[in-house]
């Protein structure tokens, strides 16, 4: 069986970028969950979540970036979703992740996104 | 001549931990009958959806209980039904919210059962809470 989940954190000047390897599913969404919150709780707002090794995701993974979201852009922060493989775009693309969210290619692409668009004055 | 028709059932503990497997198992019954890779991964996902919805609202995460998953196939479709005898629910019968208002409310809900719409050709439920529920689940076999 694949890796269930594993997260590594890193930091780009003020970006902090989630690599998730395994999958989210109901099991090890509340995993995510933590790492997320963990950014929020040290006023960590503008996060890249990097999902080149991600392999599965399901709704319960994909109610972490719901529940998040709107915080964290009210605060003028933001998630960025860069690295989707096939099977696990389709996913966001079945329920209009696009919409609502920045998915991009790679983590390159993510910085040049937030370079764009500099964290707002509270 | 009679298309063959093959029967797999798995019956595993109500525990999120074993959706991993459910997920192996049943992409491997899909690879049998047919599916392209990209079918298989939706299969593996509508039955995930269908099953955490059990351990989690059916069952509350109670792993005594146990999760029934029969697949069938032929050469035309492949029938995926998920058995439980818990509480049941009441299946939408209205649109799906936009996404951005549940985004706004910070709620998720319902996205496991668009998904499951979204990927399967044919999805029912049949309700008798406490007794026996069953969501029932077809996709067709694409010929190459």
């Amino acid at each position: 069986m694949s890796n269930v989940l594993a997260i590594q954190k890193s930091f780009q000047d003020d970006l902090s970028i989630l690599s998730v390897d395994g999958f989210i599913d109901a099991h090890t969404a509340p995993q995510f969950e933590q790492a997320v919150q963990s950014e929020m709780d040290a006023a960590r707002l503008r996060i890249i979540v990097n999902c080149e090794k991600l392999t599965y995701i399901s709704s319960a993974g994909l109610g972490v970036f719901m529940s998040f979201i709107e915080e964290i852009r009210e605060q003028g922060g933001d998630i960025k979703i860069c690295g989707l493989v096939p099977n696990v775009r389709q996913v966001f693309d079945i329920l209009g992740f696009p919409t609502l969210f920045d998915l991009v290619d790679n983590v390159d692409a993510a910085v040049r996104r937030f370079a764009d668009a500099p964290p707002r004055d509270a | 001549m009679a298309a063959l028709q093959r029967q797999f059932t798995l019956r595993v503990p109500s525990s999120t931990e074993n959706l991993a497997l459910i997920r192996e198992l049943v992409g491997g019954v899909g690879a049998q009958a047919g599916l392209d890779d990209s079918d298989i991964a939706r299969l593996e996902m509508a039955v995930d959806e269908a099953c955490a919805n059990v351990i989690e609202h059916a069952y509350g995460n109670d792993s005594s209980k146990e999760v029934v998953v029969r697949a069938t196939f032929d050469d035309e479709v492949l029938r995926i039904d998920v058995e439980d005898s818990g509480c049941g629910f009441q299946p939408p019968t209205i649109g799906r919210a936009p996404l951005g208002q549940l985004a706004a409310k910070r709620k998720s809900g319902g996205l496991g059962l668009q998904l499951i719409k979204s990927v399967m050709d044919e999805v029912h439920y049949e309700m008798e809470p406490g007794i026996k529920n069953e969501l029932h689940m077809v996709k067709r076999i694409r010929k190459a």
